[in-house]
């Protein structure tokens, strides 16, 4: 069964044909690209159909028997993270495509691609070492994106964002090291059966180790407090990286997710749902946090990286509860906040480039060629962030508050989320209304139309991104049964464990 | 007893010095304290194996014991990524450091910065057909 292997390998053999191909053949990088991403797409969508039984399927890398070897392990998250990454690859790559936004430097292609990979590998891994080197990979390639085209306001940022990542990576290797030198091995399922095995005087390390883990993994979900490298970066670099930048807080709330449920769960002594504790209130002040900094952005694009801090503290409010029904709802929201955010940036860029030098501030600027696509766009994307029928964000947010109804903290819950939802449409309603309803003809503004800029089929991958999430509406019904099963197959460990490891005694 | 304390001292200290310097102002420190904090998380995987003296990496029967192997691959491994990230580190700082004119994280004390450089109106973009 090597098809569980090539979302790793398809964007890694592609990246490195691109970076051999002259530099001239820009046609051909392009068409390697997006046929990348179509084999993506495809492999995604049959792996899903695959992993739909409900087996966890395991593949060997080099036939090295888990917990020696490095494994791959298929189940339904997997499955479902891997689709969403590759429909959001191709809408951005195609904005990307269109916009030339790939012209403005060098090697655009290869490092998205090698973005790719450390997503899909990230997504993969059954291995805590493997994670860190994919969280390496995916790192290194989003600075290239993130510096993409340059200017001293993203140099500055950059370096930032850099240097934050670079810590939180030192931390994951603390994590890593105290986690191996208590348990002895770094396979999430072997580890999983030897913190539940653990002597008593070794579970306040492995505890530790757990808390420091998923501090880590809460730095890349951009919770509170560790959120504050997020809105400048996000905001300063071009809008297709920052849309696909949306996934990347999707990492870390999919890591949390996977360690705690498989290894720190119920049967992990000391370690049992260790983070959960903090996790929650964590996640509550970063949906106020977040929804807050939209009403008060100035521009769309901060505004919209405030939504992305804001939409992945929604989706780990339900996530930090661990039970089944709350990883389900979280695993519906979890698409739906990705392709949101990642829509409100394409369509602030589309805005930004009929504005001039007005750009993306919130101030009343001339009129727009073209701005009825752009406002029903824009209302659109408006109403996928805030939450709000008929789009899926009201079905997410919906069953996230009914199926927390029997936690004790309930009550912050919901009064967090609708207090938010209406905050979100408020900052929303105003920037649209700036943006679309006033006018400011006067100088000082130079104008430069060009029909380039203005050509409607520069918003097809953002109208992409909304007929999937139109698709995600519709579709409802068969996608709620999906995250069901996959946060059934989450939540009961032991089908995982054996899968991985078949000698180890464990019944199914 | 000796050579774990020094060990834990040494990590100890080294990983003070190392936030201390990420937590200054100026690039420069930062990354001087980056580097100083790999430093310290590779002799911290280090010894995560427990510190052994005179013990083969393999297991052979003829010895008296082993050292664990994996910690040390592992080390290299971060050693790898930590001196390629320093060197990023590095030319990104000073590329901010020539185009904004300071060398603060924070960029205070620099000129305003000039537009975005992925404004529409970039000349360099050909016209589409």
């Amino acid at each position: 069964m090597h098809l569980i292997v090539a979302p790793v390998l398809v964007p890694a053999v592609l990246a490195a044909l691109m970076l051999l191909r002259p530099a001239r053949l820009t046609r051909l990088g392009q068409r390697l690209s997006i046929l990348a991403m179509l084999a993506q797409l495809a492999i995604a969508v049959a792996l899903i159909v695959l992993s739909a039984d409900g087996e966890v399927r395991v593949y060997e890398l080099g036939s090295w028997p888990a917990p020696y070897g490095i494994v791959l392990v298929l189940d339904r998250l997997a499955a479902l993270m891997l689709l969403l990454a590759s429909v959001l690859g191709l809408a951005v790559l195609a904005h990307a495509v269109l916009t030339r936004h790939d012209q403005q430097g060098w090697h655009f292609h290869p490092l998205f691609q090698f973005q790719m990979l450390g997503l899909n590998g990230a997504f993969l891994t059954g291995d805590l070492f493997n994670l860190f080197v994919f969280f390496e990979v995916l790192l290194i390639a989003s600075y290239g994106l993130l510096l993409h085209g340059q200017g001293a306001a993203r140099l500055q940022a950059g370096v930032q964002y850099v240097v934050v990542n670079l810590v939180g990576s030192t931390i994951f290797l603390v994590a890593i090291g105290v986690l191996y030198g208590t348990t002895g091995t770094l396979n999430f399922a072997d580890m999983a059966l030897r913190v539940s095995t653990a002597p008593p005087e070794e579970q306040a390390l492995i505890r530790a180790g757990a808390q420091i883990l998923i501090a880590v993994f809460a730095l890349k979900a951009a919770l509170l407090p560790l959120h504050l490298w997020l809105p400048r970066a996000y905001a300063s670099t071009s809008a297709p990286v920052a849309a696909l930048f949306a996934i990347l807080t999707k990492v870390g709330v999919y890591s949390i997710i996977r360690v705690t449920t498989l290894v720190f769960g119920e049967e992990a002594g000391a370690a049992a749902w260790a983070p959960a504790g903090w996790l929650l209130p964590a996640a509550l002040l970063s949906v106020l946090v977040g929804f807050v900094g939209l009403l008060a952005a100035r521009e769309l694009r901060l505004g919209a990286a405030f939504g992305v801090i804001g939409s992945t503290g929604t989706l780990m409010v339900a996530a930090s509860v661990f039970t089944p029904e709350t990883t389900a709802a979280a695993l519906f929201y979890l698409p739906h906040s990705t392709l949101a955010a990642a829509l409100l940036f394409l369509v602030a860029d589309l805005v930004l480039r009929r504005r001039g030098e007005r750009q993306d501030r919130l101030e009343p600027g001339p009129s727009m060629p073209g701005a009825g696509l752009l406002a029903v766009l824009f209302l659109l994307s408006a109403i996928a962030l805030a939450g709000l029928p008929p789009l899926s964000g009201f079905v997410g947010k919906l069953l996230i508050l009914a199926s927390v109804a029997d936690n004790p903290a309930a009550w912050w819950i919901w009064g967090t989320i609708l207090v938010t939802t209406f905050l979100a449409i408020l900052a929303l309603a105003r920037a649209g209304s700036v943006l679309f309803w006033t006018r400011d003809d006067a100088p000082p503004h130079r104008e430069r139309v060009r029909a380039a800029v203005h050509a409607p089929r520069l918003a097809a991958p953002a109208l992409m991104l909304v007929a999937a999430l139109g698709a995600l509406t519709v579709f409802a019904g068969p996608a709620t049964a999906y995250t069901r099963a996959a946060a059934d197959q989450l939540h009961s460990r032991t089908a995982y464990i054996t899968a991985v490891l078949p000698d180890s005694g464990v019944r199914r | 007893m000796t050579v774990e304390l020094l060990v834990a001292s040494a990590i100890g200290v080294m990983t003070a010095a190392g936030v201390y310097l990420c937590l200054r102002g100026s690039t420069f420190s930062v990354v001087l304290g980056l580097a100083m904090l790999s430093y310290a998380i590779n002799a911290f995987l280090f010894s995560m194996g427990r510190l052994v003296v005179d013990r083969p990496p393999i297991y052979d029967p003829s010895a008296p014991g082993f050292t664990d192997p994996l910690p040390q691959a592992l080390v290299l491994t971060a050693i790898v990524i930590a001196f390629g990230m320093t060197a990023l580190v590095v030319v990104l700082a000073l590329r901010s450091y020539l185009e904004s004119g300071t060398d603060d994280v924070n960029g205070a004390g620099a000129e305003p910065p000039p537009a975005d450089g992925d404004a529409p109106d970039d000349p360099a973009e050909p016209p589409c057909t």
